[in-house]
Order: C-alpha cells, then structure tokens, then sequence
C-alpha cells in the first residue's frame, strides 16, 4: 500500500505535465535604501517609463526608466520621505494612469529597507475603469474566486483529512503548501529543469516530506499518548522552524518561475484569463475529482472514511488504521503541495506564501465542517468567492478579512459547518 | 568575540523593554490557558488595540494620553467580549483558530491603506508618547550597574512596566486564591463537572477572557512607549506564539511563570543572536554558511524546537505542575 501512496503520488505529479502559466509582479532585491516597482498595464509588463524620485518638498534624487520586464529601481541615500512621479509622456500610447491624481506618490521609506511603490496602469488609462462598472466586474471575480477557492481546496482537502484520522489540528500544513513552491523553484531555477518535471520532482518532495512527518514524528508522537491540543502546539512549533529553515536558505525575496511567466491573458466573454491559469484549474478539479472518487470507490478511500469516522471501530473490523493515517499523510501532503506551486505561478514564490493562506485554508474547512473531505471542498470554494467578491465592496488590501469574518459567523450560527454533521462541538 | 557586549546585551534584553512586553502577554495568557484552559491564539490581537487606542487617541483624535490609556483597556474588553461569544461555547481547536483569524482581521485592517488618515496604514503612529515622557522623574542620562545601562526614557519605561508586571502578578495571584479562582480551575479540569454546581461556565469563561485580555493590552502600551511608534506588523501571530513559549517555559498555572519564563527566554534569544552575530562578523562562521540577515531567521528556529520540545518532554516547564496542564482535552 506503500506503493499505492508513492504511486498516486507521482500520478499527482505527473498530472502537472499539463501546466503552464504565471503573472508578473515584483521582486525585492538586496542592498541599501531603494524605492522600486513593477509596471504592467493589462498583465503586460511596459518597458521604457521614466520615474524620478525626489525628497519631498527638495532636491531629486535620481532617476530611472522600466526595463522590458516593467521593473525599475531607484537607489535613495537614506530613509525618510520622497516624492516618485511617473513621466506619464513616456507611457506607450494608450496606456494611461487608471487614477491621473496618482502620477506622484509620496512615500516613507524606513533605513535599511526597499519601498515597494505601486503605480495603477492601464490601457486606456482612467477610462478604462470609469467605462467598467462595479457590477460589470462580477464575471470576472467569480471566475478568479472559484480558481483560488480550488487551490485552497486543494491544501484544505489534506487539512481536512489529516485532522478527520488522527484529530490533529496541524498549523504546520501551510509550510507544505510552501514547500511545494520552493521545490520547484528550486529545480526550476537553481537546478535549470522545466518547470513542468521541476513541478512534478517538488510535489514528490512534498509528498515525501508528510510520509517522513507521519512516520516518524506524528506517528511517534500518537504512540506516546501525546494529547491533541498538546500536538497542534507542536504543530505550531514545527510551523515556525519550517518557515524559517525556508527562510534561511530561500531568504526573503519574492521570486517567479523562470517558465510561463508572462502570458497574454484570453477573452471569454466578460473573462479574462491566461492559458496557464486554465491548464491549472484543470490540474485542481482533475486531482480534487480524482480524491473524491477514491474515498467513494476504492477500498483504500472507504477505510479513511472509517477512520476517519472512528478509529477503534475501523481498528477492530480489521483497518490498519496506522497505514490509512500514512497514506492520507503522503497524499494530502502531496497536494497541498501542487496547491502551493499553483499559487506561486499565480502569485509569486516566498517563504511564507503557505502561512498566509493556512487561515484561509482553515476557514475553508470549518466551513465545509472539519474532518470532511467534500465539505472542504464547498467551504474553500466558498472562501475562495467571498475574497474575490468582497473587493467589490471593500479594499483590495482587506480582501482576506470578508472571508475570515464569515469564518467568525458561520461558527455563531451553524458551528458543526455546512456539510458537518450536527454533534456537540463544545 | 567580545564577551563583555554579549553578557551584557543579553542582560540588558533579559531585564529589557521585550522581557517586561512579553511577561504582561504572557500573564495574559497564563491566566486564559495557564488557569482557565482557554486557548486563545490571539493576544497580539489584544496587544494591538491597546496600543492602537492609545496611540489613535492622542495622535490621530488630539485626546488626553490617559484617556487614550483608557480607550486602549476599553477596546480590549470590547475585543474579548466581540471574540468570546461566538467561540467560548466551542471546542479549544475551534478557539484556537478564530482568535488567530480575529489578529490577522485587525492587522489587515489597519494596515489598510484606505483608512491611513486613522490609523497610519503600514507606517503605524508616532508621537503619541509625550505625555507620559513629560512625567519622567529620571533625568538626561545612563542608569544601571556596570556595563548594563539603559538611557533616561527606556529606565522610565521599564520603570512602569515592572510595576505594572508586580501589580498584575499579585491580582493574579489574589484572585486564583479567591473562590472565583477555583471556579477558573475547575472549568479548566472539567467544565461538566463545574456546571452541574450550578455555574455559569460561559460567563467565568469570559471574564476569564476579558482579564486575559485586559493585561494584554497593558503589554501594548508597553510596547507603544518602548518604541515612541506603532505598527501593524509588530503584531504579527509569531508574538502570541512567542508569548505562549515563555507561559510554558516558565510554567502554565505559576504566578511567577511567566516572568521567569519572560527573562530565560529573553536571556537566551539575545545570548544565542549576540554570539551567532559576533561568530560572523569575527569569521568564525563563514559567510557561506550564515551571514547576519540569517541570524534572524536561526532566532525563530530556535523557539520553534523549543516551543515543540518542551511540550513533547516537559510540558509543565521550570515551575509547573503537569496535572495542571490543559492539554490532553479533545
């Protein structure tokens, strides 16, 4: 059965042949004080734009034009307050500030840092956004709230499963999702692979990695009688040495893919999406349709949903409940490990791109009802919606709270979750 | 290697603004999980509002500072009471989750841009502080012993904060001697058990949690004096981890817990980061291996393999009693 694990976890793997994809964004980089940023109009990157820097109120400091990746860069001497203004007569034509009263912010930035500065483009420029109305955005955002509620589903569905066998509440399951992403951009740009086999080879990782925690810490841990809320502090220590053993050898950048980077995005209608997006979304329904299947059909499926159920019981009609709790390790490791590599194309790789989004996982699953794997699928979806659909009423920055507070009510109302079954949970 | 610097820095952090910062927290907690079982994941989040209050006060809204104090300790009841409706009925894991989720909703929102004219955004709030520096009966200069010295406006700080820490250890210790302190005990060891005596379960659970929380905030201002600024980032989940750390180091259900537990930890953190920092900058660690913006890092490693060791082997810390620890509940 061992080899039932390994081999769906390279089937896994092997499903990520299809992918391809990544958005633009920016990257940090090393040194002194620096203001810098990105330029992308429409998820195309715009070469040639003049920005110059000033301390605010006095003397310019430098200049600098965007490189065809859109990136510039301005060294400062210090910290402190400057003035950055966009030569809005260097922009290509038709492309335009999407906000005019925008062409110079005033930004601090802090001694020792590099200040991220944000300037809204786009074809068209104001108009564009003027001519969209908020309702004319709903399309779109769904469409982009289901694609993330997938990925969540996908880290949420181990999640799930992990905490229905051995009761664990594990904060270290967003370090998976990171890994994922670090493995393949490790053998994506360090080692030089396609992204493609580099994804595939991360996801084995992945999947090795819960195999190894399962067999021999948490398994080890259940065997000495260690309690539940005793585990999930472990789980939390293990969280912050992972991330940091992440961050002390990946450091803290943000990086891209060097594969499927920049994509020309495609019309469907009120949608628009990049091909690589696509090809991920089919990744995510197939390995969620795939999961599900196997718990309903196989006899592999049927007894983690005895153990999950109940573990004596499924011990005492002949399951070898330790193995059940291994595979479902493995596997549920294994995705959330091509959950981080998809989120990374979309967003960048860092080191803590997994624990950024282990609350929104978390949400997900007690939405759907903890320990099922079907209810993590609609409560992701639902997270995954309500984020993208909450910026129609509330800040961009702030898109992660809509989702957290409905998190907060659900648990007021119907704390068992959607799909959970009605017991007393206090 | 300069051994002098190290002993003395670590000494300094060990009796320091973060050690009195993290004792207030950490009494916090003690008196929520320590005493009561309740595991809340969220005391940044009660960090913040106090100092946020304080610091919305007087430099967003022009208030007087201690009525600022004051908006601080009421956001934080505010905060507790908000949290504990929904989630005190709810099993520990259930707890556990929200309060993290209740931080994380507070630091996004006020490190939001849109509401910057309030809160400051990611640059936070400066220049609240001068009311409390004014009363500053220590003047211009370097207080201590030896080579440990803090200037005038840390020795102040520290000053308050100690007694603060004192006065916080003996209501601690004053009520878990009273009855509504065996009230919190029980409900800690079996909750069935304290309701069928006829008690409210739910409301010592919150008052648990206000207290808790209360004493939090006081952390915040300590936090916010300390620094002369405030900053959503500051109140980051890794400080409530941190907190819980020095609770179980020192001992859950201690009164002197976590203070004890506050300066190990301290002692320790600066100790390990002085010499790692000194190792490198000497060439005894080649910069291959780790180099200075790494040592950051090796830091919050450190307290991870700690937090996990001890729970694994040592769960009742330096003082504690291990049938006193809440951790086997499901």
């Amino acid at each position: 059965m061992r080899k039932a694990a390994i081999a769906l976890t390279a089937f896994l793997g092997g499903l990520l042949i299809v992918l391809g994809l990544g958005a633009g964004s920016a990257s940090a980089q090393e040194g002194g004080e620096a203001v810098q940023g990105t330029l992308v109009s429409a998820g195309q990157p715009v070469a040639g734009v003049k920005i110059d820097v000033k301390v605010e109120g006095g003397v310019a400091v430098g200049n600098a034009v965007s490189d065809d990746k859109g990136k510039w860069r301005v060294d400062v001497p210090s910290g402190g307050r400057y003035e950055i203004s966009l030569d809005t007569a260097t922009l290509p034509e038709g492309v335009g500030l999407i906000n005019p009263d925008q062409q110079t912010l005033r930004v601090q930035v802090f001694s020792g840092n590099v200040r991220t500065v944000l300037f809204r483009i786009a074809p068209g420029g104001a108009a564009s956004e003027k001519s969209e109305s908020k309702w004319d955005r709903v399309p779109q955002l769904i469409f982009d709230g289901i694609n993330f509620g997938l990925i969540i589903a996908l880290a949420a569905l181990g999640l799930s499963l992990i905490y229905g066998t051995t009761g664990l509440t594990n904060f270290a399951h967003g370090e998976l999702v990171t890994l994922g992403a670090l493995g393949a951009y490790y053998f994506n740009v360090t080692v030089g692979l396609n992204l493609i086999p580099a994804a595939i080879l991360a996801v084995v990782v992945a999947g090795a990695l819960g195999y190894t925690q399962d067999r021999f810490f948490w398994g080890w841990l259940r065997r000495r009688g260690t309690g539940l809320i005793a585990m999930m502090i472990v789980s939390i220590g293990l969280a912050l040495v992972l991330r940091n053993l992440y961050l002390y050898f990946f450091r803290g950048q943000s990086r891209q893919y060097s594969d499927y980077t920049i994509q020309a995005g495609l019309d469907f209608g009120p949608v628009n999406v990049t091909p690589a997006t696509l090809f991920g979304m089919a990744i995510e329904i197939v390995i969620i349709a795939a999961v599900g299947i196997a718990l309903l059909r196989t006899r592999l499926g049927k007894a983690t949903r005895a153990v999950a159920d109940n573990p004596s019981l499924a011990a005492s009609s002949g399951i070898d409940v330790e193995r059940v709790i291994r595979i479902v390790w493995t596997v549920g490791a294994a995705i959330a490990g091509v959950a981080g590599i998809l989120l990374a194309m979309q967003q960048s790789v860092n080191y803590q791109m997994g624990f950024q989004i282990l609350l929104l996982v978390f949400a997900g699953v007690i939405l759907g009802g903890l320990g099922t794997a079907f209810g993590a699928l609609v409560g992701s979806l639902i997270v995954g919606l309500m984020i993208q659909l909450s910026t129609l009423f509330i800040p961009e920055e702030m898109k992660n709270v809509g989702a957290l507070l409905v998190l907060i009510v659900v648990l007021l109302i119907r704390p068992q979750g959607i799909l959970g079954r009605a017991e007393r949970v206090g | 290697m300069n051994w002098d610097t190290i002993f003395s820095v670590s000494v300094e952090s060990a009796i320091g603004t973060s050690a009195v910062i993290y004792t207030l927290a950490a009494i916090g907690i003690n008196v929520q999980f320590g005493y009561t079982g309740l595991l809340n994941f969220g005391q940044a989040a009660f960090m913040a509002v106090g100092a946020y209050g304080l610091a919305i006060g007087v430099a967003t809204w022009g208030l007087n500072f201690w009525l600022s104090v004051g908006i601080g300790l009421a956001a934080a009841v505010a905060l507790a009471l908000i949290l504990g409706v929904p989630t005190l009925r709810l099993r520990a894991d259930y707890l556990a989750i929200v309060t993290i989720a209740a931080a994380e909703i507070f630091r996004i929102t006020v490190r939001t841009s849109n509401y910057r004219d309030v809160t400051g955004g990611t640059d936070g709030l400066q220049q609240f502080s001068g009311a409390f520096f004014d009363i500053n009966p220590y003047g211009r200069g370097e207080y201590g012993i030896g080579p440990v010295s803090f200037d005038e406006r840390t020795t102040w700080v520290l000053t308050i904060g100690w007694i603060l820490v004192a006065l916080c250890c003996l209501v601690v210790y004053l009520l878990m001697r009273s009855p509504w302190g065996r009230v919190l005990k029980a409900i800690r060891e079996d909750e069935d058990a304290v309701r069928s005596l006829g008690k409210n379960v739910f409301s010592y659970k919150m008052q648990s949690l206000v207290l808790g929380g209360v004493i939090g905030a006081l952390a915040g201002f300590i936090f916010a004096l300390s620094t002369g600024s405030v900053t959503p980032d500051s109140y980051a989940p890794e400080v409530t981890f941190f907190a819980y750390t020095i609770v179980i180091l020192g001992g859950a259900a201690r009164v002197l817990g976590p203070v004890v537990g506050a300066v190990i930890f301290w002692l320790f953190i600066q100790f390990s980061d002085q010499v790692l920092r000194q190792a490198i900058s000497a060439g005894y660690i080649p910069n291959s291996v780790m180099d200075t913006t790494q040592v950051g890092a090796v830091r919050f490693i450190l307290v991870g393999l700690g937090l996990m060791l001890l729970i694994i082997f040592r769960p009742q810390g330096i003082f504690g009693d291990k049938r006193e620890i809440a951790l086997d509940a499901r």
